[in-house]
């Protein structure tokens, strides 16, 4: 086989040729269908979090629930959705809503629990009332963990939404089936190295993200 | 409903090469070899890296590249690039894939053990090997099975994605039906799936029951 690993021209042709399987537009899928899971998880896992660090209760069945959504394959759960919602990015969306879920919120129940029982009572001391307490002084002291699991959410919510190629709505993941289908190996390359890079690009804006959000963390550094 | 009720009641989902059995087995037999091929290189090495603390950076490339490389892209890269025939073009991204749960989690059990515990093991005489074998991996065993568990999840559901570029198995039913709108039997082969990673699930669960010393759960 001479074929070789990247045709570099046909990159060029393909990145922008107008259709809605040029490399862009792919790009642009798959950063629509990769992000919103993990925003939609990050705003159901926060209260949902929050909840389970306060009614120790809920935390044991809300784990084991979450550990089981987890071990499903995105291909089964893709293809059950196929029935309810069609050929639509939702598809692919509410099952990677559930994996981001399923990392988010012992994220989150690990960050409350980050924080250490004397700074909570100080700011119970100094008057803090529980609202102004949570928002003050519990959710910043716990950034560094709930980040630490929105980068594994986000960068594996990138790499799955290519499965969802496989029911025709997989953004980048379209390009391995092309290669695929063609015997060419250009498109395949193309889609790996984009789709690495994008989970780079993410993991890297959210490590600028705590790194804002952690101020103090900088100082005494 | 009915859809569950067209596949799993029709008898021809049952017999011969395309049948429920045969595929079951199919995956079990893949997913089973490319696990404990996966196991067989990670612990050890996982073992060996926690307890020298030598090529750590292995372990932190290994779980980078683990979330971020697209399964399917890589299967069809690598099947393309070794050509079809054997099993092996199919097997060798799925061990790929199994090793670095476990070569993480195992490398996190030894490490993260307490060294007081690492140093009295040494003050009453152990040797190296004895101090790493008889009290770090008991105390490590948690978290060596959640990344054999996790592995084995991630090899179940690639072995179904894997069926796309020719493998047997459930997924094959996904793929097949997909390909010819027969949506009864993507559906029913998802419900496989779903089943037999559940079972996969429950199956650690226990295992983690019996095999974890009651000690080291109680401090958990």
């Amino acid at each position: 086989m001479d074929e070789p690993l990247v045709r570099w021209d046909w990159i060029a042709r393909n990145w922008d040729n107008g259709g809605p399987t040029s490399v862009k537009v792919l790009l642009e899928n798959h950063i629509v269908m990769a992000f919103v899971p993990v925003v939609v998880g990050l705003l159901i896992a926060i209260p949902l979090g929050l909840a389970c660090a306060r009614y120790r209760w809920l935390y044991q069945p809300t784990v084991g629930i979450m550990n089981i959504v987890y071990s499903l394959p995105s291909l089964a759960l893709f293809s059950i959705l196929l029935s309810v919602t069609g050929l639509t990015q939702t598809t692919v969306i509410i099952p990677l809503t559930l994996f981001s879920l399923a990392v988010l919120i012992p994220a989150v129940v690990d960050g409350m629990k980050s924080v250490p029982d004397h700074v909570r009572q100080s700011a119970v001391a100094m008057g803090f009332q529980p609202y102004k307490r949570l928002m003050k002084v519990e959710l910043p002291i716990a950034v560094p963990v709930v980040l630490a699991g929105l980068r594994v959410a986000a960068v594996s919510s990138i790499s799955l939404v290519s499965v969802g190629a496989l029911i025709g709505q997989g953004g980048l993941g379209y390009l391995f089936i092309d290669g695929w289908q063609r015997q060419f190996y250009t498109p395949i390359v193309v889609g790996i190295v984009l789709v690495v890079a994008l989970a780079l690009v993410a993991d890297f804006v959210i490590i600028v993200a705590q790194r804002l959000l952690t101020p103090w963390a900088r100082r005494s550094a | 409903m009915n859809w569950l009720i067209e596949f799993f009641g029709s008898a021809e989902y049952w017999s011969g090469e395309d049948g429920i059995p045969v595929r079951l087995l199919q995956h079990l037999e893949y997913s089973f070899l490319a696990f404990a091929i996966a196991a067989l290189i990670a612990v050890p090495l996982g073992l060996l890296i926690g307890h020298t603390g030598r090529g750590a950076i292995v372990v932190v490339v290994a779980a980078n590249a683990a979330r971020a490389l697209p399964t399917l892209g890589l299967l069809v890269l690598v099947v393309l690039l070794i050509g079809v025939g054997t099993l092996w073009p199919v097997l060798i991204p799925l061990i790929a894939l199994a090793i670095p749960p476990i070569l993480v989690n195992t490398y996190e059990g030894i490490r993260g053990a307490d060294p007081d515990l690492r140093d009295a093991a040494y003050g009453m005489g152990l040797r190296g090997s004895q101090v790493l074998f008889r009290a770090l991996v008991p105390v490590a065993l948690p978290l060596i099975l959640l990344g054999l568990r996790l592995s084995a999840i991630t090899v179940v559901a690639t072995a179904t994605v894997a069926a796309y570029v020719g493998l047997g198995g459930l997924g094959r039913y996904i793929i097949d039906g997909l390909a010819t709108k027969n949506y009864a039997e993507v559906f029913g082969g998802a419900v496989l799936v779903v089943l037999l990673a559940l079972a996969v699930q429950t199956g650690f669960t226990l295992l983690n029951r019996v095999i974890v010393s009651p000690g080291v759960r109680q401090v958990r």
